[in-house]
């Protein structure tokens, strides 16, 4: 029997698992963002057993908005990305040092 | 049963899914298990039938996000060996963060959980019900005004990810239509009076 407990361990499961990716691939832009959109389809993984266990569609309605802000998200994120190697020839994290004081 | 097993199947598919979004070599090799992990999930979307939103989600992510960040990994020309220095080095800091969480979470969820409901099991929907519906229905009358934003959102993310990826190369002919259209005749022709002349 699958029970909510089940979904919120899996769902657990996949955030550290993405929190650890970040850790350690902490050079590459690219899977840092898949990284992050890992973690919020955790997240949705919460909000959408939790609407269902619950028998409330808004938890589905949050999902909708996490959807459209991911999606933003990647698309401001991989344009930045792109302009980034177009002028440093490099996504190393370690070398956008530009900014620092 | 038949639920049960399903569950347990696709879950070790999408946290092998997972991991191999973290740990391959390749960056489209990842992008490709992370399209494995958004497909999986969506069939376990159906299976707490949230049937909108799992086809949302392979259209969006597998059919435009994720077709975006391939597009990205392949133009770029990125060298992923030194991209990958550090990797062995920051490992087990990553795993023992990973793991603090997962235990953390996990007794939450185990044994902290009095009043969590979902200790019954599910019954299943009937026929008639539609996700579609109660979905749009809420959306419509409760969550109009966000819906609204989440669409000037969009509008915002569009015109942001134009604006910061054109670029205007110096030195390229162009046709100006602005300045095509708005020329006059005085412009171009310059009528002179002349005394006509004769052999």
């Amino acid at each position: 029997m699958v029970t909510l407990s089940h979904y919120l361990t899996l769902s657990a499961l996949l955030f550290a698992i993405s929190v650890a990716g970040i850790f350690l691939n902490r050079k590459n832009v690219i899977v840092l963002l898949m990284c992050v959109e890992l973690l919020l389809l955790a997240v949705n993984f919460n909000f959408i057993a939790f609407s269902r266990y619950l028998d409330d569609p808004a938890g589905q309605v949050f999902v909708f908005f996490i959807l459209t802000v991911a999606a933003a998200e990647s698309a401001i994120g991989l344009a930045i990305l792109v302009v980034l190697f177009r002028s440093r020839r490099s996504i190393n994290v370690q070398e956008l040092d530009v900014l620092k004081g | 049963m038949f639920a049960t097993f399903l569950f347990y199947a696709l879950s070790t598919v999408l946290l092998a899914a997972a991991v191999g979004v973290i740990t391959v070599r390749n960056p489209v090799y990842a992008a490709l298990c992370l399209i494995l992990a958004f497909v999986t999930s969506a069939v376990l979307w159906l299976l707490l039938e949230a049937e909108f939103l799992a086809v949302v989600l392979v259209l969006v992510y597998v059919g435009a996000v994720m077709v975006l960040f391939l597009f990205v990994v392949m133009m770029l020309d990125i060298n992923t060996a030194t991209l990958r220095e550090g990797f062995l080095r920051y490992a087990p800091v990553g795993a023992i963060v990973a793991g603090l969480l997962v235990l953390e979470l996990a007794y939450v969820i185990w044994f902290r959980s009095e009043g969590l409901p979902g200790g019954t099991p599910l019954v299943p929907r009937d026929a008639a019900y539609s996700s579609t519906e109660e979905l749009g229905r809420v959306l419509y009358t409760q969550y109009l005004y966000p819906f609204e934003l989440a669409a000037m959102l969009l509008l915002l993310a569009i015109v942001a990810a134009i604006l910061l990826t054109m670029r205007s190369r110096p030195g390229l002919k162009v046709q100006d239509v602005a300045e095509q259209v708005k020329v006059r005749r005085e412009d171009r022709v310059r009528i002179v009076t002349m005394k006509p002349e004769s052999e």
